[in-house]
């Protein structure tokens, strides 16, 4: 099968300052070279602590971060030389889901608002009707009801939030999507639910995930493959059935160390 | 002769707390009673809205006041019940009897102070007779194993990562030298390899200074080794208590049995993960009142 996301030798460095004049220069290699493939219809867990440059992995596929070098291939288009023109026909292929559904929300938007703003931008020919139901279609799909449309996220919790911002990221009909630790700050009663929720919906409408998380227990779950990341490198890649039964890295066994066990 | 059945440090009898809005009441904890041994620790566990954290912050009075929120029951620290203390005697126990950290330390400290001041600010309010106040710090920061405490003590929150800034929390709360350590999700906001650290130094603490410790959390994972007792609680009731390892082993409340299944285990790679069915649990409620 061919690989929807193709990366080589990535490297997203942020410059430091120092100084007076800011002159002394040295550089923080978030992500310091690397290379992996997200086939098509599949999930990718990328696993690491603070710090490790799993983040800023996912933002700059998705332009949040700069990319110093190395080439990002989105279904066979390379995607770091593209004009800001050229790349927003990718913003509605890539999405993103974020970790914390309550400073990822605007406060001062109703759900229907959040939910239409995406669809202004990338079908701009759509009447308001057709956007109603648009907006309708993705509440119900992510497990929520049309009668929460006009209400403030301020009255969700943080697991309907989590769904609010998942059907804000399928708005515009993506095909991959970048999970940044999108249950890290729920409930495990709720993270079971949006993983569910996650895993039914990329059988429901094919998608492709990029997965990231700092629990390991979780992202072997979610996954097909895991990449395990730390000081900005991939130490270790393998399938998801071997990572936990035939850790080669000593950082991935401290990983596994951290789960609690009950 | 000392007396043959000691009083419990913590004795909390029917205890049942409501918040009053302008149109409706809200009964967050419906008469709950527990009881905490000296050097004992006992893990709340449940999901968010359960009533656990205000729960925790009723034991030194830390709910809003009347007419806004009612506590009523009985909530006995040594005997003596904090609900009809007076002020003095609750800036006693605040602290110095029975300390907290919380969830998020970045919201907990303040961005303004360095943390050094912070905690030096706990301890000259609550031991007063201590002379060498910094050095008192710079040991608490010590204590749990914050590398460089005297540099470390003019550093501000920001300075720190999260599993730095918990463990500034831990200090702060230790300085004081507490019987009782109420940690509210103290690992919730941390990565799972920082959560790990961040147990065993709670783990180490408290026995070196013979604490006894509430722990509330959402996650039955991290009760397992750390606490003894456990309560479990839904919509403001208990709904399971006893042993940690008999909860864990044998959990009778479909609640509890929830709880535990929905953890994603290493290893076991299910299709999907198990959800709580919160009718079935309902059931279970109304049947057995």
């Amino acid at each position: 099968m061919s690989a929807l996301l193709e990366i080589t030798d990535l490297q997203v460095h942020y410059p430091l300052r120092a100084g007076l004049l800011g002159r002394h220069h040295d550089v923080v290699r978030a992500v310091d070279g690397i290379s992996f493939a997200v086939p098509r219809g599949k999930t990718v867990g990328l696993v690491g602590e603070s710090g490790s440059g799993k983040t800023t992995t996912g933002r700059a596929l998705v332009r949040l971060a700069p990319v110093t070098a190395g080439s990002i291939k989105y279904d066979g288009v390379e995607l770091t030389g593209l004009s800001d023109h050229a790349f927003f026909a990718y913003r509605k292929r890539i999405q993103m889901i974020f970790q914390d559904p309550f400073n990822s929300l605007n406060p001062r938007l109703t759900i229907y608002q959040i939910l239409a703003e995406p669809l202004e931008i990338h079908f701009p020919k759509q009447s308001r009707a057709e956007r109603e139901n648009r907006v309708t279609e993705l509440l119900r799909l992510v497990g929520l009801e049309a009668t929460h449309l006009y209400r403030y996220p301020h009255e969700f919790s943080g697991g309907q939030r989590q769904r609010i911002g998942i059907a804000r990221a399928l708005a515009v009909e993506p095909e991959f999507i970048v999970c940044d630790e999108p249950v890290s700050a729920l409930d495990v009663s709720v993270q079971a639910q949006i993983v569910n929720l996650l895993r039914d919906l990329q059988d429901k409408l094919g998608l492709t995930y990029l997965f990231i998380a700092h629990d390991l227990a979780v992202v072997e779950h979610v996954s097909d493959d895991v990449l395990v990341m730390t000081g900005g490198k991939i130490v270790e890649a393998a399938p998801a059935e071997q990572i936990y039964a035939h850790p080669r890295h000593e950082y991935t066994r401290k990983l596994i160390d951290a789960v609690p066990t009950l | 002769m000392p007396d043959p059945t000691p009083a419990p440090l913590l004795q909390v009898e029917n205890l049942r707390i409501s918040f009053h809005g302008r149109e409706s009441i809200v009964e967050a904890v419906k008469g709950i009673s527990f009881r905490l041994e000296e050097g004992r620790t006992l893990a709340v566990v449940g999901e968010s809205g359960s009533g656990k954290s205000v729960t925790a912050l009723s034991l030194t009075r830390l709910l809003p006041p009347p007419p806004g929120c009612k506590v009523t029951g009985r909530i006995l620290y040594r005997g003596k019940d904090v609900l009809t203390a007076n002020a003095s005697e609750l800036q006693k126990i605040r602290g110095k009897e029975i300390a907290y950290i919380f969830q998020e330390p970045g919201s907990s400290l303040n961005p303004v102070f360095s943390v050094g001041w912070q905690i030096a600010e706990a301890v000259k309010l609550h031991l007063p007779q201590i002379k060498d106040v910094r050095g008192r710090v710079v040991a608490a920061l010590k204590d749990v194993g914050i590398r460089d405490p005297e540099k470390r003590y003019d550093a501000y929150p920001h300075e720190l990562s999260g599993g730095m800034q918990q463990r500034v929390m831990i200090a702060m709360a230790l300085a004081c030298e507490p019987h009782l350590l109420v940690a509210d999700e103290p690992t919730t906001a941390l990565d799972v390899t920082i959560q790990k650290q961040i147990l065993d130094l709670l783990r180490e603490v408290r026995h070196r200074h013979r604490m006894s410790t509430i722990l509330i959390t959402h996650n039955f994972g991290i009760v397992a080794g750390f606490a003894d007792e456990v309560i479990v609680m839904f919509r403001g009731q208990i709904v399971e208590a006893g042993s940690v390892a008999t909860v864990l082993r044998e959990p009778k409340h479909p609640y509890t049995q929830a709880l535990i299944a929905c953890i994603p285990r290493l290893g076991v790679r299910a299709r999907r993960l198990t959800t709580i069915d919160y009718s079935k649990i309902e059931a279970a409620l109304a049947a057995a009142s």
